[in-house]
């Protein structure tokens, strides 16, 4: 369950996260701030600078200039590139989450369904062989795959199940914020229906604060409560989900949003 | 050995200009067979390994006389350590008569000349490889332990950049992840020796081959505990009276073996035991893998139940009396 | 003092006793000499002195047949004999510009000044066994007149730049690596490897490397496994001078003379809009005649450098921590050998197990005798 907010204070502020690759851009002067229980989405195509902005934020990559900031579970914002590296490693495993988009990125494959998703619990001092157990197939239910599956490896498993095994892996921590690559990328069109259902249906109950990179428009609408557009980047648009996809301002925004088909 | 041969050399021999000499060089060995300024190097990464318990001290690993794999971490340390006085005993296999045993024993006598012994009782320093002495060991004691693979998450992770980082951040997730495994697919915990131990409540340590058997007797031990790994250049310590914890699961505890049966020489209860196959009908019998041991058992009039049945070799006095002594003690 | 004998003691007293015997073979065949060796079977003695970490031919020859011919066994004798020797210094680093070239080729260009030297190489012999060289040896050693002229230059060598250096006058060569005096060298045999490796230490630990490990891994880069597009800029292979600095004289002695075989590798280009393409560089260097290895070393120390040029890191050979990790024989064979050694006591351990998970095993059958699924907690 998200903290009670104290002083107003943003789960999350970004300020300013420029990132250059030598002369290229990767994005530049992004701002904005995130709060318990919302649901940003960074929507662009590719080469937008979504997935660096995503890394930056994350603290897989360094930015150029810029600053981020979080809100620690005892209340203080910190600037994350300021913290030690064990500080940082501790914060991923536990207080956050990243969905990679491919499943085996963030998953152990080599061990099973049961061990992938007990090993936070282990890593901060889960002791009890039965409790884990009984834990990870809790979870294993609640991201719908089957508890008898508890003991099989991912390899066995559809992209799909691997996916939704990877959030549970994510999840077991009870998280505040969860960083998401184009989690529904390379899926089925009925598989994606079915991960989205169920991360909207977790991300509400649970209270998430989630930050999703997708060039999809459709998922941002359906899981997210603010977005912001990309595009070379820059952010070129931003706002209440509704609002921008309803009612587009940049010419950018307008573009993508005419290009959908509405089936 | 080596450097006591000369060459074979006509003294008109046409020299190659890369390689003018003259006789063989006569060399004379510094005590322990290590120049002091290596033992020097040595002591001082075994003290960083004391005042760090568990924790993997790198060091300048140098070419030892014997093959890497074959004790020269313990070699080493053992030789850092040892003095004149010192009384030194040396077991492979918790026996001082396994071929690498007497070859490093006879190493040191040779190279330090230091006085050597069977017996657990009288030595101050223990090497030894795979076990650790039945007899509880005391204040006075050093025991040295040759180890193959110091880093206990080496099979989970081959990169040394990485499992650093694990220690120094004390990532230990991996280990109970490998653990939950095997409850997960044998119902047990698979590992048998070389079983991960916590010290000090901060760092993961790989306590050399010793079945788990031993484990129970690194916790507390009143002797000094040092481990040598030449190959791999690493030194590591649990200081005396030291906690030390294998890795369990609350639910799962951990067990070291168990036997079912006493030792057929000396009737020794709750030790660990070789199994030795007699004949190819299934025979067997089991016997005390500490020799020193099952020896003093012996003299003080314990028996097994095939004790008078046992050929020589294995260690029983014989039914003929062979004129193998059962191992004298240190002279 | 030592103690009474058991039966483990008596076993190795006589196994060194038979080994003695066999190295010494047939006692009516006369016994080979240790300048036999170093003088007939130099090539094997250069590898000893390379993977040995030690110039001396001498040494490297008696080692040698100590061991019976077992070259890794004499690259291990010959280090332990080092590790005892004192130490005063180090050298200068050796000039391969300045050297007395015996053999001198590039594939890189047809011809160049100082020419291409074959010199006493194997390349373009037919390898047909010649049964000649099986008739009786010389009766005596003393025939000294036919000895080829050496070392004793009746023509001066003509000028051999070396073609890194001609190469690097035009820009084309990335330039070698920079060079601080006052760096302290790095050496392997005084502090453990740690990765990243520094260059030094990287290069160290190729030229002790096993030759056939290095060769397999440069073969695998020729391959596609880390391909590199390389070309034998230079092989050089003679005397140079090796220097020493004598604080206390305060000028440079000359010690003596060695044999090295040097190969420059010109390999894959790299630029890009920022900065102008330019070949890039292997290095390899060994003790006397050692072309394989050397060369072998260079396409390795090419491969592992992939980072430097941003090329992707994933065939074996640019695996530093794997290549440098596995490339010392000694290390590896001692590890692999030491399986040899009595492993009773955690075989038994593992026997434990394995009988009570049985146990447990056809517990749960005759439990359960329909139901044949491996039964996990």
């Amino acid at each position: 369950m998200s903290q009670a907010l104290e002083d107003g204070d943003p789960l999350l502020r970004a300020s300013g996260v420029t990132k250059f690759y030598g002369e290229r851009t990767g994005c530049l002067d992004v701002s904005f701030e995130l709060w318990p229980g919302e649901v940003l989405a960074v929507v662009g195509e590719s080469g937008s600078g979504k997935t660096t902005l995503l890394n930056c934020l994350a603290t897989s990559l360094i930015p150029t200039s810029g600053v981020v900031e979080y809100r620690m579970r005892d209340g203080r914002m910190r600037d994350l590139f300021r913290l030690g590296e064990a500080e940082r490693r501790l914060l991923l495993r536990t207080d956050w989450g990243f969905v990679h988009q491919n499943p085996a990125a963030g998953l152990r494959m080599a061990v099973s369904a049961g061990a992938n998703v007990g090993e936070r619990l282990m890593a901060v001092g889960a002791r009890n062989y039965g409790a884990i157990r009984r834990t990870a197939g809790d979870w294993l239910g609640r991201v719908e795959i089957a508890e008898e599956r508890i003991d099989d490896s991912p390899r066995a498993f559809s992209g799909g199940m691997r996916q939704r095994l990877q959030i549970a892996r994510n999840l077991v921590t009870n998280p505040r914020l969860i960083f998401m690559d184009e989690p529904t990328g390379g899926l089925d069109v009925s598989v994606q229906a079915r991960l989205l259902d169920l991360l909207r249906g977790l991300v509400a109950d649970l209270g998430l604060s989630v930050i999703i990179v997708t060039h999809d428009l459709a998922v941002a609408r359906l899981l997210s409560h603010r977005m912001i557009v990309m595009k070379d980047g820059r952010v070129v648009e931003s706002g209440l989900t509704d609002q921008v996809l309803d009612d587009p301002q940049a010419p950018y925004t307008q573009l993508l949003v005419s290009a959908i088909l509405q089936v | 050995m080596h450097g006591n041969e000369t060459a074979n050399r006509p003294d008109e021999l046409d020299v190659a200009p890369d390689a003018k000499r003259g006789a063989m060089p006569d060399w004379d060995y510094n005590f322990a067979y290590l120049d002091e300024q290596t033992k020097r190097m040595i002591r001082r990464a075994i003290l960083k390994a004391i005042a760090v318990p568990g924790y993997q001290v790198p060091f300048a690993s140098r070419e030892m006389p014997m093959p890497y794999g074959w004790g020269t971490g313990g070699v080493q340390v053992t030789a850092a350590i040892l003095g004149p006085h010192d009384i030194l005993k040396v077991i492979d296999q918790g026996a001082d008569d396994t071929t690498n045993a007497v070859a490093i024993r006879g190493f040191f006598a040779k190279t330090a000349k230091v006085a050597t012994t069977l017996n657990t009782r009288d030595a101050s320093i223990i090497q030894t490889r795979h076990r650790i002495p039945e007899r509880v060991l005391t204040e006075d004691q050093i025991i040295v332990f040759q180890v193959p693979i110091p880093e206990p998450l080496r099979f989970l992770e081959p990169r040394e950049t990485e499992t650093r980082k694990m220690h120094a951040l004390e990532e230990y997730g991996l280990m109970h992840v490998k653990l939950y495994e095997d409850i997960a697919s044998h119902g047990h915990i698979a590992t048998t020796y070389a079983y991960p131990v916590m010290v000090g409540d901060r760092y993961v340590m790989d306590p050399s081959p010793t079945p788990k058997f031993d484990n129970p007797k690194i916790d507390r031990c009143a002797a000094l505990q040092l481990y040598g790994a030449g190959r791999e250049k690493r030194i590591y310590a649990v200081p005396p009276h030291t906690k030390v914890k294998s890795l369990d699961f609350e639910d799962y505890p951990f067990e070291p073996q168990k036997f079912d049966r006493p030792c057929a020489l000396c009737a020794a209860e709750g030790v660990y035991l070789d199994e030795v196959i007699l004949d190819d009908r299934g025979g067997r019998m089991f016997v005390c893998s500490d020799s020193n041991y099952c020896q003093e058992r012996r003299e003080a009039g314990h028996a097994g139940d095939m004790l008078g049945d046992v050929p020589p070799q294995i260690g029983g006095q014989g039914t003929g009396g062979t004129g193998d002594t059962g191992g004298g003690a240190a002279e | 003092m030592y103690v009474a004998a058991k039966g483990g003691e008596k076993a190795i007293t006589k196994a060194h006793a038979l080994l003695a015997e066999r190295r010494r073979g047939d006692p009516s065949v006369p016994e080979v000499r240790v300048d036999q060796i170093a003088q007939q079977l130099s090539i094997a003695v250069d590898r000893v002195m390379t993977e040995g970490s030690l110039y001396d031919r001498d040494l490297a020859a008696l080692a040698i047949k100590q061991a019976r011919g077992d070259l890794i066994e004499a690259i291990f004798l010959l280090r332990a004999f080092r590790t005892t020797l004192p130490r005063f210094g180090f050298s200068q680093p050796i000039d391969t510009a300045a050297m007395l070239v015996e053999r001198r080729i590039s594939a890189t260009f047809k011809d160049l000044p100082g020419g291409q030297l074959l010199g006493p190489t194997f390349d373009y012999t037919h390898r047909l066994l010649d049964f000649a060289l099986a008739a009786e040896a010389d009766a005596e050693a003393g025939g000294a007149e036919g000895r080829p002229d050496r070392g004793e230059a009746h023509t001066p060598q003509p000028a051999m730049p070396r073609v890194t250096d001609l190469l690097d006058a035009e820009g084309l060569l990335e330039p070698d690596a920079p060079f601080n005096a006052a760096d302290p060298v790095g050496d392997l045999t005084r502090a453990p490897m740690a990765f990243p490796a520094a260059r030094s230490l990287r290069l160290q630990n190729l030229a002790r490397g096993d030759e056939g490990f290095l060769l397999a891994l440069g073969y695998s880069t020729q391959r596609g496994f880390g391909r590199t597009h390389p070309f034998v800029g230079e092989i050089r292979m003679g005397q140079v001078a090796l220097e020493f600095f004598s604080e206390d004289l305060s000028f440079t002695v000359t010690l003596g003379r060695i044999t090295v075989t040097e190969c420059q590798m010109v390999a894959q280009f790299t630029g890009s809009a920022k900065a102008p393409p330019q070949f890039t560089r292997g290095y390899g260097l060994a003790f006397g005649q050692q072309e394989r290895k050397a060369m072998a070393m260079s396409l390795v120390d090419r491969a592992l450098r992939c980072d430097e040029f941003g090329e992707e890191r994933k065939a074996p050979a640019q695996d530093e921590e794997f290549v440098l990790s596995h490339s010392d024989n000694v290390q590896a064979t001692g590890f692999v050998e030491h399986l040899k050694l009595p492993h009773y006591v955690d075989f038994q351990a593992e026997l434990d197990l394995v009988r009570t998970m049985r146990r447990e095993f056809a517990g749960r059958r005759a439990a359960n005798p329909e139901n044949d699924a491996e039964a996990a907690e």
